[in-house]
């Protein structure tokens, strides 16, 4: 696993207070994962901190899985 | 309009969390007072502050934890949780937790405060300040808006009737239980989850209300001594912090589930100054206007009442209350007794009135009036026993609780012990 990958669930696992185990990639934060929209837009603000990068709000809105989001950030991150 | 009851008491306060702490603590004239540390006060004039005891939920302590899970916690100013501690605790009291749709129709919330989440708003700002608007978090508006602690209440309990948040400053806690009362007299809801909710103790509200000259400064090395109604050496109030929440219910809603009643909401009155915006009109018209209401709509005389639980706030105005209080009860003063229990909690701004209205309910059910401790000498000759550093045990059929807020908004709830 990336060491993206790991940052990832571990931002995702804090924000949405579930257990580390319960953050795979398939996950969807919506979905699986106990989040409301307010809290997507809360971790992709996390990202950009973390990774000190932008994610335009076009390319938040497909961000839907922790998938979508190591994929991204692998992508763009700096 | 139907007669209405109290159910269920919770509270979160400087003294301990929770109603029998609180209240042991209080008869026992502890004071709820110390040192901020927590924050730098180096620069603030007033450097102590009634806070609550943080710790693991033992021995009275406040442990976040028990009353919201900490990823929600994040989201929300302190207020927020102070409130949902005390309505569950209420609620619990109370035995009241609807499942039904009617039921839950049936119950609501009015859950007020005085400032709402300052020191969220504060620390926001300075992140825009220093990181831009992309930094704002969306948990930023909805964890700091007062009608917010009656939501997260609402849908904590699945409470599906009036949602409804009181903003009157230090009249807060008391205007929550008295429109609650009229919302279940009406027949709006059977059942309203109501009182009040603060979180002011902050680097910015303590600048605020030190530059209004309302804090005491003379009292740094003893901050227990500071919170002292009545007495000549008072020199402002001490900041507070906490929630109060009581069950107000239909009586016959009570008495078919069998419920445990507290007391009756039999009066409550309201009143504005039109003078100032912090300082009370001296002549004490307002709080007399309100107390009269409230008597009013009670039925009763003045002389009927037993215990006053007074807005006593520890600042010149104390006196202003004390007048008006003589003024209504005329030859009947020396049969009262009326205390100050912002000597032991401090001011607990928008929560005051709700904690104060337990206080007086508690004060009906053990038939005892709470003390006002560090009343060593009295500014003002009196025949109204102010119930200096111990308990009064004594008859309490009528409690009457007064609130009285910047902008000179006022409030008076009469309590009655409950009878057939």
């Amino acid at each position: 696993m990336s060491d993206i990958a790991e940052r990832v669930k571990k931002i995702v696992a804090e924000h949405l207070g579930v257990e580390p185990e319960k953050v795979t990639e398939n996950a969807s934060f919506i979905d699986d994962l106990g989040a409301d929209s307010l809290d997507t837009v809360e971790l992709v603000m996390a990202f950009e901190e973390a990774f000190n990068c932008e994610i335009p709000d076009d390319a938040a809105e497909t961000i839907l899985t922790v998938g979508d989001a190591i994929n991204f950030l692998e992508k763009n991150a700096a | 309009m139907r007669r209405v009851v109290v159910t269920g008491l919770g509270m979160v306060t400087p003294l301990g969390c929770g109603v029998d702490i609180t209240w042991q603590r209080l008869l026992s004239g502890k004071s709820g007072a110390g040192r901020v540390e927590n924050f730098d006060v180096s620069d603030l004039p007033a450097k102590i502050a009634c806070q609550l005891k943080r710790g693991d939920g033992t021995d009275g302590t406040f442990n976040p934890d028990q009353w919201m899970e900490p990823k929600e916690q994040r989201k929300v100013d302190d207020f927020i949780i102070y409130a949902m501690a005390a309505a569950r605790q209420a609620l619990d009291d109370a035995d009241w937790h609807p499942t039904s749709y009617e039921d839950q129709c049936a119950s609501g919330v009015l859950i007020g405060s005085g400032i709402g989440g300052l020191q969220g708003i504060a620390e926001t700002a300075l992140l825009l300040q220093e990181r831009g608007p992309r930094r704002v978090s969306p948990f930023f508006i909805p964890g700091r808006l007062i009608n917010l602690a009656g939501g997260y209440v609402s849908i904590e309990h699945g409470l599906k009737g009036p949602n409804h948040a009181v903003v009157t400053a230090c009249s807060t806690g008391a205007h929550a239980i008295g429109d609650a009362a009229r919302l279940v007299a009406f027949g709006d809801a059977d059942v309203m989850v109501a009182g009040g909710t603060e979180s002011p103790i902050n680097r910015l509200a303590m600048a605020g209300f030190a530059a209004c000259r309302a804090l005491s400064t003379s009292y740094n090395d003893t901050p227990e001594k500071a919170s002292r109604p009545y007495d000549r050496d008072r020199d402002g109030f001490v900041m507070g912090e906490g929630a109060g929440v009581v069950v107000v219910e239909a009586l016959e809603h009570a008495l078919a589930r069998g419920a445990k009643i507290y007391g009756e909401i039999v009066g409550y009155g309201l009143s504005g100054d039109a003078y100032h915006i912090t300082a009370p009109s001296e002549d004490g018209d307002g709080a007399f206007r309100c107390m009269t209401a409230a008597l009013k709509r009670a039925g009763i005389t003045p002389a009927e009442i037993d215990y006053i639980n007074a807005h006593g706030t520890s600042t010149m105005a104390d006196e202003i209350e004390l007048g008006a209080v003589q003024r209504l009860l005329g030859n009947s003063a020396a049969t009262v007794s009326m205390s100050s229990t912002k000597s032991a909690i401090g001011h607990l701004l928008g929560a005051a009135g709700a904690v104060e209205a337990i206080f007086s309910l508690l004060a009906i059910r053990d038939q005892i009036a709470p003390p006002t401790i560090n009343l060593d000498n009295p500014s003002i000759e009196t025949p109204i026993d102010l119930v200096p550093h111990t308990p009064r045990e004594r008859r309490i059929d009528y409690a009457l609780s007064n609130s009285f807020g910047f902008g000179g908004t006022n409030a008076s709830v009469v309590f009655k012990r409950y009878a057939h």
